[in-house]
């Protein structure tokens, strides 16, 4: 890896500020890396490079002007679902092939406002479907740590893109876990903010009360900077919170005196890998070292937590697919009816694990099961988010692992749909409360990336990134980097 | 719980999605193996438990009713695969199979 496709969003800003590279260097850097790497890797389902070149020589310009922001000159890739109007927005899926967006989504205006370069729109499962990113239509992301292994998923190719130094960042989305779990899977930092934080519009919606748009990173305090330029109120998502975006680095320091760390013990399930368990131990014996107080805490509806989803997000997903109808974008079958039509584009166009959870939510949602289901599940969550709020009386974060395993082969998990659910069994809690987590690197095992995950507070980002930036700076597995010559 | 094949065609025809012969087969097996993961909930009693439809603490967001640009019309249409004369072209949805249920 050359030095410039190995560096932090915060190092490139000095250097770019420095004058010691451009804007253009850096893009040609990854642009190039792109070009090595991704008939391997696949991580990219376009790439943009006429429209990177060209940000980045306007970043130059703005930087030579002193106009600078956090982000300007920054290569960033933005995972396909969401929405872009200098490249197509596919979310991995059939029925969108070759759609153009007439719009930005908000993080992307955000972005392009502060001159961020777009290298490119990065593979995911099929409409963030997944956990491996094998549900896209378009091919399998590999694993840069394990060419043989999943990246994770739903956002496996952002991740691989910020694992593999194709961007310095990349955003993600995070329904059930498609932030945190890609990025334990591929070594780098994953955040997913709290639910309201930043605004989803343009983001293609799976399941709205739950997803949440957040960044790949390689250090936390990257993921600090890039929360700060995509958070804050947004007048086309009145989901977003009209709470003020702090500066989430204010606070950083090496010293967790004073800091209260709760260790949940329903997050040690039996099936856990003994090399996540010793390494997510060791993680949790180095808060301690820094001076964080470890407290016990009891989340016992977590359990509940993945059958929950598995009503709630499919009923959501049911709901937000049903635009796809072959009428205003997107694959369109010919037929005698309209009803013919809708039902051999949907059938055509949509995947495997796509159909099998609008069934699942049409089921849930359908006349006679809906309070055994739906209603069901809802009041499940009210005890899952109860869960978190008396805990959080007693502590200002929880530590658990991000997964239960590392990185599994293609095709281990494929065949039995629940299989591959219980990938997120640690990460959904967080989407059913409304609640931020962090993924930070914590080890290996067997030559796979470990991942820690620190849940906080509504809204309490800084807590969770103080954690998480004290702990990485007090080890080294950050910076590890996999070996692609 | 089993689902039989009539359940899974009576939900695909809800969800307006066509499903091969195979693919109903197979649907019947998988979502029938998940809902019985999902029967853990029974576990728990919720009678008295109030539902969580969404986490964040707003209520009626409103806005000023101004007029504000929006996307043009050939922007809105770009993508549709059938147009005529600035429209989004549809089959007819009335008269046909989908007759008033629609």
């Amino acid at each position: 890896m050359t030095e410039l496709t190995n560096l932090s969003a915060a190092e490139a800003r000095r250097m770019l500020d420095g004058r010691q590279i451009s804007s253009v260097e850096l893009t040609d850097a990854h642009l190039a890396r792109i070009e090595a790497l991704d008939e391997q890797l696949f991580c990219h389902l376009h790439v943009m490079s006429d429209v990177a070149k060209s940000q980045a020589i306007a970043a130059d310009k703005r930087i030579a002007e002193g106009a600078q922001t956090s982000m300007t000159g920054i290569p960033v890739s933005l995972k396909d679902v969401l929405c872009t109007t200098d490249a197509p927005t596919t979310a991995a899926s059939k029925i969108l092939e070759g759609y153009r967006s007439p719009y930005d989504a908000t993080v992307v205006a955000r972005l392009r406002e502060q001159g961020a370069v777009f290298v490119g729109k990065a593979n995911t499962d099929e409409f963030a479907m997944g956990s491996s990113t094998e549900n896209s239509a378009y091919g399998i992301t590999r694993n840069p740590w394990n060419t043989n292994c999943v990246p994770g998923g739903s956002s496996g190719g952002p991740a691989v893109a910020v694992a593999a130094g194709e961007a310095i960042v990349s955003l993600g989305s995070d329904t059930g876990g498609s932030i945190r779990q890609p990025a334990g899977f591929c070594g780098v930092v994953g955040l997913k903010p709290t639910y309201g934080r930043v605004s989803r519009y343009g983001l293609i919606a799976f399941a709205s009360s739950l997803d949440q748009i957040g960044p790949f990173t390689r250090t936390v305090e990257d993921a600090a900077i890039v929360l700060e330029a995509i958070a804050g109120k947004d007048p086309s998502d009145s989901t977003s919170a009209p709470i003020p975006v702090p500066s989430f680095r204010e606070n950083f320091s090496l010293d967790l005196t004073g800091t209260r760390i709760g260790v949940a013990q329903e997050y040690s399930v039996s099936g856990m890998e003994p090399g996540v368990e010793s390494a997510v131990v060791a993680a949790i014996d180095q808060l301690r070292a820094l001076g964080a107080e470890l407290v016990p805490v009891s989340l016992p509806h977590t359990k509940y937590a993945l059958p929950t989803y598995y009503i709630t997000a499919p009923a959501e997903a049911s709901a937000n697919l049903s635009r796809f109808d072959g009428v205003k974008y997107g694959l369109s079958k010919e037929a005698t009816s309209i009803r013919e039509m809708y039902e051999q584009t949907r059938g055509e166009g949509f995947g495997p694990e796509v159909k099998r959870r609008i069934m699942l939510g049409t089921y849930a949602l359908s006349s006679g099961y809906y309070d055994a289901y739906y209603v069901k599940a809802q009041k499940v969550r009210t005890l899952i988010k109860q869960d978190f709020d008396r805990a959080f009386e007693q502590v200002d974060a929880i530590v658990a692992p991000t997964s239960p395993t590392v990185a599994f082969q293609f095709g281990s998990r494929t065949d039995d749909p629940y299989q591959m659910y219980l990938a997120d069994v640690f990460t959904i809690p967080a989407n059913m409360a409304g609640i931020p987590g962090l993924a930070v690197p914590c080890g290996f095992s067997g030559g796979l990336p470990v991942s820690l995950q620190i849940l906080g507070k509504a809204f309490d980002e800084s807590t969770i990134l103080r954690i998480g930036h004290a702990y990485e700076q007090s080890t080294t597995w950050h910076k590890e980097r996999p070996n692609l010559g | 719980m089993r689902l039989t094949i009539a359940d899974v065609e009576h939900v695909a025809a809800l969800a307006r999605l066509g499903l091969t012969v195979e693919e109903k087969e197979r649907m019947r097996d998988q979502l029938s193996s998940i809902l019985g993961h999902i029967e853990a909930l029974n576990e728990l009693d919720t009678d008295a438990i109030s539902p969580t439809a969404q986490t964040i603490n707003l209520t009626n967001v409103m806005r000023d009713d101004v007029v504000k640009p929006s996307l043009s019309r050939e922007a809105v249409l770009q993508n549709a695969p059938r147009t005529t004369d600035g429209f989004f072209e549809v089959h007819t949805p009335l008269g046909g199979e989908e007759g008033e249920s629609s």
